[in-house]
């Protein structure tokens, strides 16, 4: 029994990591249209920012994470400013072509510049550990994991749905041209939406250095990981998205405890299970834009 | 477009052959190594150490040797075999080079065999770890170590220090494999029991199931061989779980404990037992010059992949030596079989029968000193040889 909650608690601490990863993918895929392959490559460039202020220059990790958020978010703006703004007309296959491209550049930079070992963020004694509830191990720093992408979520829910921005956000996906004419600012806001899902996916890279790995490679390695999530929540909200995650983060860990044989498959398997079921994902919506 | 860029290929090879025609004179005094690493991917902290312990050992011999001048070509294949065999090819057919060596990875070794034996000129393996590489052709000889050495000197060192029960850790590809079989047989020989076996997925680094599940099945201790790079993960999620407070102890091949990352790992790796080839704390006086001259040159402390490179280009000059600066690459071959010679690492030979290394497996505890995490050796087991293949 204690291990079945263990493992429950490991399962919604990878979902919820999952879930910060993803979820700006999830408002750029969904809500803008936009196919950014190098979403991870923001979420790597806020793992090495953290690393960098923590391990190089002795910032408390607590300190290090907004930092993390807003150096994501500040590359992510140059970018939208500069490049992406160009392609948001473009067909689906170009954005492919230059997101993995930026990717591939973004894996060759840091590769050079950080070397291509393996980095770990100095973690405070805090954080490093288990307690136990109940005979149940509760990780430290799955805990805060938890309570961070936890208040993050309720955040961005009711920023999407309760105010004036959310509003236009959402306006500005369903009809530009409509948008506008009602005065509101669309590439402003959609810069900004941009430029806040990097920044989430820079706190996700922060945050998941400990549990993932974090190396060059990150952008690549984990890419599958994000479009599964997206795929299977379905790209029109933020719930169904949060929901994947947790289902997956769950199945993934509990396939592995329990059939560490075929564990790997586990994610992959329930992935095409509901893509069969609900073509769209879990909170898909039925009518093709 | 298929025709055109097979005619531009051919034009440039001509061309590259006619440029080669022209420049003769040099030829004869120099000697090619064609050296192929990863230097990108996931591998290339293993290219980057060859690399800088071939630079050293260069700086500190000079690059003329038996009245000719060493020129190394080097050449990424980012761990892919085709690309290696590709890069192979270029080396023996353009650049008419005299050895090829490096090879990160086992199917990258292998790839090139055939073409080592074609063009009858020496491979020198300096990291790929599985057994039946040597085997591939009669021109391959190895510097680096065996899977087999190290898993089977754990297997005898848990057995006679108590260890009965043992959960394996493996990473599920052809070197995880090896050292989980290797490890299994002498383990269950001398008396042990492995109670529960787990294959981690190369890609997915969040060990926290597979740690829960060697967590419940109580062992005496983990088995872990997982890809460097990995370990630090590893270590990091064991400590997490508790398994070190349960009493769990971690052995394995030295892999895990890789002097390249074993600084980052935390204080949860101490006690953390491993047989390898190589530490950087290896109390002789040879390594302490090695690491202190390569620290001083690259600024971190070798891993037992800078020392495989160290030994494999020492073993090209000793064989040049020998053959007074001939460059036939049978007689090369020959000459590098029963090499006998003192490493950083302690004294090594190659075995005239496999070419594959013989060298002591040393015991080894992760232990701080000076501040610092080490591998600290304190048993050795003398001059051995790759079991996979003296078993047959």
């Amino acid at each position: 029994m204690t291990s079945i909650l263990t493992n429950l608690f490991d399962g919604v601490a990878y979902g919820m990591l999952l879930f910060v990863l993803a979820c700006g993918l999830a408002v750029t895929l969904g809500l803008m249209n936009f196919v950014n392959l190098a979403h991870g490559a923001f979420a790597m460039a806020g793992g090495y920012v953290c690393m960098v202020l923590v391990n190089r220059m002795g910032w408390p990790f607590f300190a290090a994470l907004p930092l993390a958020f807003v150096s994501s978010a500040a590359i992510g703006i140059a970018l939208e400013r500069t490049l992406y703004r160009h392609l948001y007309t473009r067909s689906h296959l170009d954005q492919v072509l230059f997101t993995i491209g930026l990717t591939f550049m973004s894996v060759a930079a840091v590769d050079y510049i950080q070397g291509s070992s393996r980095v770990f963020i100095n973690l405070p004694a805090a954080l490093q550990g288990q307690f136990d509830v109940f005979g149940v191990g509760i990780g430290r720093y799955r805990l805060m994991i938890i309570v961070i992408c936890g208040l993050l979520t309720i955040g961005l829910q009711m920023v999407l749905a309760k105010t004036r921005f959310g509003s236009r956000l959402r306006a500005a996906v369903d009809d530009p041209r409509a948008a506008s004419g009602l005065g509101i600012n669309v590439p402003q806001v959609f810069a900004f939406t941009f430029a806040f899902g990097c920044g989430l996916a820079g706190l996700g890279g922060a945050l998941s250095a400990e549990i993932l790995g974090l190396d060059p490679y990150f952008p690549l390695k984990f890419m599958i990981y994000f479009l599964i999530v997206v795929t299977v929540g379905g790209s029109s909200s933020i719930t169904g998205p949060f929901l994947a995650s947790l289902l997956l983060g769950i199945g993934d860990v509990a396939g592995k405890y329990y059939v560490p044989k075929m564990g790997p498959f586990v994610i992959y398997t329930m992935m095409i299970v509901i893509l069969i079921w609900r073509p769209n994902g879990l909170f898909g919506r039925t009518a093709a834009r | 477009m298929f025709e055109r860029s097979t005619f531009s290929r051919t034009a440039a090879a001509v061309a590259i052959a006619g440029l080669a025609a022209v420049v003769p004179a040099k030829a004869e005094d120099t000697v090619k190594v064609g050296l192929i690493l990863p230097m990108t991917g996931g591998q290339a902290s293993t290219g980057k150490q060859i690399e800088n312990a071939i630079k050293l050992y260069m700086q500190q011999k000079g690059d003329t040797v038996a009245g000719k001048k060493v020129e190394i070509i080097l050449k990424d294949d980012a761990a892919i075999p085709d690309k290696t065999k590709t890069a192979a090819q270029e080396l023996i057919v353009n650049d008419k080079v005299n050895f090829i060596a490096g090879f990160g990875v086992t199917p990258a070794a292998l790839a090139a065999a055939p073409l080592a034996t074609q063009a009858k000129i020496p491979e020198v393996v300096m990291a790929a770890g599985t057994s039946i590489i040597t085997e591939r052709s009669p021109y391959i000889v190895r510097t680096s170590f065996t899977l087999a050495q190290s898993s089977t000197i754990i297997a005898d060192w848990a057995v006679k220090n108590g260890i009965k029960k043992v959960a394996t850790l493996t990473s599920d590809y052809a070197p995880g494999n090896d050292a989980l079989n290797f490890f299994k047989q002498n383990f269950t020989a001398g008396g042990g029991e492995v109670v529960e076996e787990v294959k981690t997925p190369l890609a997915n680094p969040d060990f926290a199931p597979f740690l829960q599940r060697m967590k419940d099945a109580k062992p005496d201790a983990i088995f872990v061989f997982v890809p460097a790079g990995q370990g630090g993960n590893f270590m990091k999620q064991y400590a997490e779980r508790g398994l070190d407070k349960a009493g769990i102890k971690v052995i394995g091949p030295g892999d895990v404990t890789d002097d390249d990352l074993l600084n980052n790992m935390g204080d949860a790796v101490l006690g953390t037992v491993t047989a390898h080839l190589y530490s950087a704390a290896h109390p002789s006086q040879m390594n302490k010059d090695f690491v202190a001259a390569y620290k001083k040159a690259f600024g971190n402390r070798p891993g037992f992949m800078a020392v495989s490179g160290y030994d494999g280009i020492h073993l090209i000059y000793e064989a040049l030596k020998k053959t007074n600066g001939d460059t036939d690459g049978t007689k090369l071959i020959e000459a590098m079989k029963g090499q006998k010679w003192e490493s950083p690492r302690g004294p090594i030979s190659i075995d005239p029968e496999t070419r594959d290394i013989v060298q002591n497996i040393y015991i080894r505890k992760v232990e701080k000193v000076d501040g610092e995490l080490y591998n600290v050796e304190f048993a050795t087991f003398e001059a051995v040889k790759d079991l996979g293949k003296t078993k047959k």
